[in-house]
């Protein structure tokens, strides 16, 4: 029972760090109606910034809000320079363009901090674990659910409390009514991709302890985050938390309890061969089921 | 115009063609340099190019040519590479190969084209048993037999509880199976992972520890070895379950593992203070090329241009001579830097496992020593079922 809680936990903490993630795909998805391949490489710029400032002032705080704001800033020269001749095109343009994106960051860090990788120590003090109701678990991973909830609390406040989330929210429903009706589309633009890309440069930097900071480290992820956002709706942030959440508790208990499952039916080789591969198939198979059901998604956004 | 350089083009292509192919050693190299282990892949390249600096570049009075190719550890990409090599670029010996899977796609071509190929580091049981073939060589070891050691010593040292982790290819199903094979105790769990894109281990480390084992035993070779190593002091395990590891920890890994990987034991047919002089020339002219040490990978691929050397050497540089290149290289005749060893009929290494432990350097740095020695003459379990006798 306490195992089921902490692999709970640990869908959990997964989960959420795919959520910030996603959250930005799918605003920039959802209201400027691009195709952002290249959000992953936002994810390893934030992993990068993160392992280079905290070198550099020996707190990981301190380098982690620098890597934060060097993504912020990174995401409103990468939309200003590389992205505004995209918006017209179609999302076949869009996802050559963002590919080409990835090309060019992977050589670029290669280039910078070359091919071996990096690495970004926990914080000395939150190295351990801590006993929580008689699990014990890394106090690192707490830390990241922590700062996630946080995070989802936050941007729930913007997009639903504030005038800027109303803008938001009018862009992801109709663009061109809300340009009409006088909002600076062109800046709103900026302020969401740059949004996006400060949420994806958190997630590297947070994901980066755990494992190394090395090139292409995004893009295994993304695919997630796809899956993630199709399966919450596109533009919609509580359809990503609520599908990231999701994503991340399935593929964990999938893990976690599968191989267990298939041994009181099938042998001990072949339940611990299949279990790996089939347990990677079902998020997929999730997502196919949802599709299904719902082809727009789980929180579809009104008027797309 | 065209038409006439054109024809020069063409002229110079048919001249310069045939004349390398007969005037050189062509060696494929197919190996990992790109993507995360590509570190493995540059540190076998960097050793196999100081070992033709120690030859002087030539073998049996011939000049060498290397054609470098990048599997990206991908198994349908390395059969593609070794195809390339050995049809379009004529190659005499083909080696690298640092994944047990990237191998098994890729001999079989090698095998038919009846060209050489040396693996410099996978060693999977298939091809030590019914897949053995005479124009397949190892410098390296057969996937189970570290494990073996490792199993051996876990005997040593008491441990009546284990559980394993690894990877789910051919590699992790090889170790994890090795440790079986020789430890007596009791497993208690065994999981496998998916490969390579699974870095995040909390599910699989948080059943470990709900299973209360006394050690665990894990194979994550590369960038995984220093994901998991990190993960595993983060969950604080290191101070409460004691870890076993093959192919864990390397020259490669160190530099990013760190603190982690002290007292965390392993085993290896090579470390590099192996007290012979061919170890020590090999180690002393590496950290002054390159800046710092080699890892067993490295050493490895140093092997294979000593082993190919052998052979091209005994046959005076004529290539065409298959049966005699086989014979020499079946004699292991040239100074390895893991000391002398010898080939069983399946074409492993017949040799010593030692246990190694993390150091910490005085400059700050992290380096591996030997320990003990596990096992003499070790030889794989799968030579029986191979049925090449020589």
């Amino acid at each position: 029972m306490l195992l089921l809680v902490e692999q709970c936990l640990n869908g959990l903490q997964f989960g959420l760090l795919l959520f910030l993630l996603a959250a930005g795909l799918t605003l920039v998805f959802g209201i400027m109606d691009l195709v952002n391949l290249a959000h992953g490489s936002l994810y390893m710029m934030g992993a990068y910034f993160a392992a280079t400032f905290v070198a550099w002032t020996g707190n990981f705080f301190a380098g982690a809000f620098l890597a934060l704001a060097a993504t912020l800033l990174l995401g409103i020269v990468l939309e200003m320079l590389a992205l505004r001749p995209l918006y017209g095109r179609d999302h076949l343009d869009h996802v050559l363009g963002t590919f080409g994106l990835i090309l060019f960051f992977n050589e670029l860090v290669r280039l910078v901090w070359g091919p071996a990788g990096l690495s970004l120590p926990v914080p000395s003090a939150l190295n351990t674990a801590v006993d929580i109701f008689g699990i014990y678990y890394p106090a690192y991973r707490l830390l990241i659910i922590l700062v996630s909830l946080l995070v989802a609390l936050f941007l729930y406040v913007v997009v639903m409390r504030t005038r800027l989330g109303m803008l938001i929210r009018a862009g992801a429903s109709n663009r061109e009514m809300a340009g009409a009706l006088g909002v600076d589309i062109k800046l709103l633009f900026t302020l969401v991709f740059a949004l996006g890309a400060a949420l994806a440069g958190l997630a590297g930097l947070m994901h980066a302890p755990i494992l190394t900071v090395q090139i292409g480290m995004g893009e295994n992820i993304l695919i997630l985050a796809f899956v993630v956002i199709v399966i919450g709706g596109i533009g919609s942030i509580r359809g990503a938390f609520v599908a990231a959440v999701f994503v991340g508790v399935v593929d964990t208990l999938g893990r976690a309890f599968l191989p267990d499952l298939l041994r009181l039916a099938l042998s001990s080789t072949a339940a611990s061969t299949l279990a790996p591969a089939l347990s990677s198939m079902l998020i997929y198979l999730l997502m196919a089921i949802v599709l299904a059901l719902r082809p727009q998604g789980l929180f579809p956004v009104a008027g797309r | 115009m065209k038409k006439a350089s054109l024809a020069a083009v063409a002229a110079l292509a048919f001249a310069t063609g045939p004349a390398l192919a007969q005037g050189s050693v062509k060696i494929g190299f197919v190996d990992t340099f790109s993507g995360p282990t590509a570190v493995i892949g540059n540190d076998m390249r960097n050793s196999f190019e100081l070992a033709l600096d120690h030859l002087g570049r030539k073998m049996g009075g011939l000049p060498v040519e290397v054609i470098y190719e990048d599997d990206q550890q991908k198994p349908e990409v390395g059969k593609q590479k070794t195809e390339k090599v050995i049809q379009s670029d004529h190659v005499n010996f083909i080696t690298g190969y640092i994944w047990s899977n990237v191998l098994l796609a890729s001999l079989k071509p090698a095998v038919d084209s009846q060209t050489f190929i040396i693996s410099a580091n996978a060693g999977p049981s298939r091809i030590a048993g019914e897949l053995c073939s005479p124009f397949f060589f190892s410098t390296s070891w057969q996937n189970d037999q570290t494990p073996h050691a490792m199993g051996i010593y876990l005997e040593q040292k008491g441990v009546k509880t284990l559980y394993l982790l690894g990877p789910n290819y051919a590699a992790g199903k090889d170790m994890l199976a090795g440790v079986k094979a020789t430890y007596r105790g009791q497993v208690i769990g065994e999981e496998y992972t998916k490969w390579p894109d699974q870095l995040d281990f909390s599910a699989e480390l948080s059943k470990a520890r709900a299973a209360k084992p006394e050690a665990i035993f894990v194979f994550y070779p590369g960038a995984a070895g220093v994901q998991f190593l990190s993960q595993y002091a983060q969950a604080g395990l290191r101070d409460q379950i004691p870890l076993y590891t093959a192919f864990t920890i390397d020259e490669t890994t160190l530099p990013l593992q760190k603190d982690v990987a002290l007292g965390v034991p392993g085993a290896q047919e090579w470390v590099n203070d192996l007290p012979n002089p061919a170890n020590q020339k090999f180690v002393a002219d590496f950290r002054a090329k390159y800046g710092h040490g080699p890892s067993f990978y490295g050493a490895q691929a140093y092997d294979a241009a000593n082993l190919i050397n052998s052979a091209v050497v005994a046959v005076k540089g004529d290539l065409t001579q298959k049966d005699a290149i086989r014979d020499e290289m079946r004699k292991a005749n040239y100074a390895s830097v893991r000391g002398p060893y010898k080939y069983g009929n399946n074409h492993f290494p017949i040799q010593n496992f030692y246990l190694q432990e993390t150091v910490k350097n005085a400059d700050g740095t992290f380096g591996l020593k030997t320990v003990a020695t596990i096992l003499k003459d070790s030889q794989d379990l799968f030579h029986a079922t191979c049925p090449m006798k020589w």
